[in-house]
């Protein structure tokens, strides 16, 4: 099909590509890779009408399509504006886009805790990468942050609403995944918060995956919560035969343990295999797991920056000795 | 031309009734479209009429219902937005709860238009008796004949059902709207794709204002032509402005567009001048969310033109030295009032009303509200007001529905006109807590009638 279809050219930051019709802006930059990728916070390619929300990935077009050369009046957000002919499109290059972006990450920090030196996701937080690339390391917000209390929404999860940056991927994965949905977003405005309504439990065999779509450490895996610093950990892609999901996994070691199971997240974070709560809760015994090798982090974090996969052969033996 | 066009029988005795309404000539347009008209007729009635989206925006209303995909098979839907939730406007809710079937009438004549079987009227929580009273102008429309299967032996089929909001702004958007009245929560979709193309039910679907389809009536009555007679320039017939502030005759008026604006606040058939007799100082032409003018700017426009009730007019100067018609909220504040205070007020609104889906708007509004907070009770800082300045720029235009610029709009507009004010109440930290600026200040606001 791909053949007999027109593609679409598309320079993003002086970077041509070809794409077919209907790719988005940030899709298309994906394709191109490297630093013309605009970031996403609330954008998952796998889930359904995620996206639009966070604004991160506001870029300017400053060419609108070979027909149509007018530019666009506003930023638009890359992750859910379709691609046309000859379009152009600004990301880095930008300094408006820029600017916006950098009002984003300050909006987007003034009622988070950033209590980072005590959260799990520290490491592997996508907020943490954008305010490092995008934010100031002042802010201008003099009042009190929003606060919530610690919800605990079933036997493995751990809601820390005041962390949330209210992307909604996990309400998207919940309804997209799972048979029910028993969680959404209650009030309105700033006091919106995710919720199950009346505090009830969340019980779904990939109710988990919240846990990995989560952008922040909003939801967090109660069987690794305060256990180690993700860094502190080593990564590796292991399996299992699972009778409900794929049992693709990464284990992430401490020494002979399983600290925590993942879920394989690619280079922009985004899971493309989910795992059962089974994989991600229960197994947490190495014999549980035939382990591969060592998991290839190359997003943006810490533990890509432990360089520890360099070492792994000298540690290959170690690993299959049990 | 003093006609007016849709509150012509609003005396009469009873007008929210069916007998009554149909007396003075009501459902004329609808046999006339029926018998003689086909929709292509009246769309292209409405695209001749110049007739512009009264909800605010002021998009045409006859392209707006060009866009419309007609794909084969698929029900198409037309509903009327009557979640009026703009402080200062009112001007839906006179017009529902006095003559309800001109709204009936112009939602059949919308939906022949548009080939539409289904209509809905989404009303907003609070207008719950209104709510009454257009239920039983439905069932009163139903029982003569005007609702129903193959209405007047036309052929056309038309259910229309009213349905509530529970209160929230946000839902006057219209994909808000739309995700409301499926049953979900209010939160704007993201465009495109257009209602034009997947709206309700992912059915092509139009939205307009109560007012917009109103005015159908006297367009298929008497023609998008005569219609265009009213007005001045592209802003065509007549519009119905909610008056209100300090002024000695509030209330709805239904203005020939292209009067001046020193005639409607001045003059005794509308707002009837200043109250007390005090100084005008400032006014919102066009409800909350359209920039404030200052004194000097509200009669004549920056060049020195008499400025006009017009979607132009009000306009000239861009954001600079203009405003916005908007959907006709016009709040008229005299010398005693506080700028800071009502900015505030604002604030405070869109603070309330932001849905939380975007996050410039859900954490920009709240921070501009605690910051004009600050300023208005004597702990603000001269920084704080080019923080708001710079708050409001990071909001504007990058947010998923016009919310966030409305919400930043009148704070850019205050600070631009009334930038001393600000700086006032910082400077006078006690004074500024129990006395208005207007009060104190030896500034006196130049007449601008005289």
């Amino acid at each position: 099909m791909s053949e007999t279809n027109p593609k679409f050219k598309v320079t993003i930051d002086g970077v041509e590509v070809e794409v077919d019709p209907g790719t988005t802006i940030l899709n298309a930059a994906r394709l191109i890779g490297g630093d013309v990728v605009p970031p996403a916070m609330c954008y998952y390619s796998s889930l359904q009408g995620s996206g639009g929300k966070c604004r991160t990935c506001l870029v300017e077009v400053s060419k609108g399509s070979e027909k149509d050369p007018r530019p666009m009046p506003k930023l638009v957000v890359s992750c859910s504006t379709p691609i046309m002919d000859g379009m152009e499109v600004k990301n880095k290059s930008s300094e408006k886009v820029m600017d916006a972006r950098a009002g984003v990450v300050e909006m987007l920090l003034i009622n988070h805790p950033l209590d980072c030196p005590i959260c799990d996701q520290a490491g592997e937080c996508d907020l943490q990468n954008l305010a490092y690339e995008h934010g100031k390391s002042t802010t201008r917000y003099e009042f009190e942050r929003r606060t919530f209390d610690k919800v605990d929404i079933g036997e493995y999860i751990k809601l820390h609403m005041t962390r949330c940056i209210l992307c909604y991927r996990c309400v998207y994965t919940a309804n997209q995944l799972t048979d029910q949905r028993e969680h959404g977003i209650l009030n309105r405005g700033d006091a919106a918060e995710i919720g199950t309504f009346i505090e009830k439990n969340l019980k779904n065999e990939f109710i988990g995956n919240v846990i990995d779509v989560c952008p922040v450490g909003a939801l967090t895996d109660k069987t690794f919560r305060f256990r180690s610093r993700v860094w502190y950990t080593k990564p590796m892609d292991a399996h299992r035969d699972c009778k409900c999901c794929s049992g693709k996994a990464v284990v992430w070691m401490i020494g002979d343990e399983v600290a925590r199971v993942t879920a394989r997240k690619d280079q922009y974070g985004e899971v493309k295999e989910f795992i059962c709560n089974e994989c991600r809760f229960e197994k947490k015994e190495k014999s549980d797991w035939t382990i591969e090798g060592p998991r290839h982090i190359d997003r943006n974090s810490v533990i890509s920056a432990n360089h520890y996969e360099v070492e792994a052969p000298a540690h290959t033996p170690l690993l299959n000795k049990a | 031309m003093d006609r007016k066009l849709l509150l012509e029988h609003i005396g009469v005795e009873g007008i929210h009734t069916h007998d009554v309404y149909r007396k003075q000539g009501g459902y004329k347009a609808v046999e006339k479209a029926l018998k003689s008209m086909s929709p292509d007729d009246i769309v292209e009635e409405v695209k001749k009429s110049g007739l512009r989206g009264r909800g605010g925006a002021g998009f045409p209303t006859g392209m707006k219902w060009s866009f419309i995909a007609k794909p084969e098979g698929v029900p198409r839907h037309f509903l009327c937005n009557a979640d009026e939730s703009e402080p200062g406007t009112f001007k839906d809710r006179y017009l529902m709860e006095k003559i309800p079937h001109l709204l009936i009438e112009g939602m059949i004549l919308s939906s022949y238009a548009l080939g539409c079987n289904q209509s809905y009227i989404y009303i907003r929580g609070e207008y719950m008796y209104v709510l009454q009273i257009l239920e039983k102008a439905i069932a009163e429309a139903y029982a003569n004949g005007w609702l129903g299967k193959n209405i007047k032996g036309s052929g056309f089929d038309l259910d229309l059902a009213v349905t509530t909001g529970a209160g929230a702004y946000i839902c006057g958007e219209e994909t808000a709207l739309i995700e409301s009245l499926e049953g979900k929560r209010g939160n704007p979709r993201i465009k495109p794709p257009f209602p034009a193309v997947k709206g309700l039910w992912g059915r092509p679907t139009v939205v307009n204002n109560v007012e917009t389809i109103a005015a159908v009536v006297p367009i298929v009555n008497e023609g998008g032509d005569a219609y265009a007679q009213f007005g001045i320039g592209r802003s065509t017939g007549t519009k119905l402005i909610s008056a209100s502030g300090n002024i000695n005759k509030p209330g709805v008026y239904e203005i020939n567009m292209g009067i001046t604006v020193e005639e409607f606040i001045y003059s005794d058939t509308y707002c009837g001048g200043m109250k007390n007799g005090k100084k005008l100082k400032a006014c919102v032409p066009g409800g909350s969310s359209v920039p404030i003018l200052p004194h000097y700017l509200v009669c004549k426009t920056a060049a020195g033109e008499d400025r006009l009730m017009s979607y132009e007019s009000l306009s000239d100067g861009g954001f600079a030295t203009g405003s916005m018609l908007g959907s006709g909220g016009f709040i008229v504040y005299d010398e005693d009032q506080c700028i800071v205070r009502n900015t505030w007020n604002f604030s405070r609104f869109y603070h309330h009303e932001s849905c939380g889906q975007c996050s410039p708007c859900r954490e920009g509004t709240g921070w501009m509200e605690k910051v004009l907070h600050r300023l208005e009770y004597g702990h603000g800082k001269m920084e704080d007001i080019d923080l708001l300045w710079d708050i409001q720029r990071k909001i504007e235009g990058n947010t998923i529905c016009p919310l966030g610029d409305a919400a930043a709009w009148p704070v850019a507009a205050a600070i631009r006109h009334f930038r001393e004010e600000f700086e006032w109440h910082v400077n006078e930290p006690k004074l500024c807590v129990t006395k208005n600026y207007g009060l104190v200040t030896e500034k006196k606001f130049e007449p601008v009638n005289a």
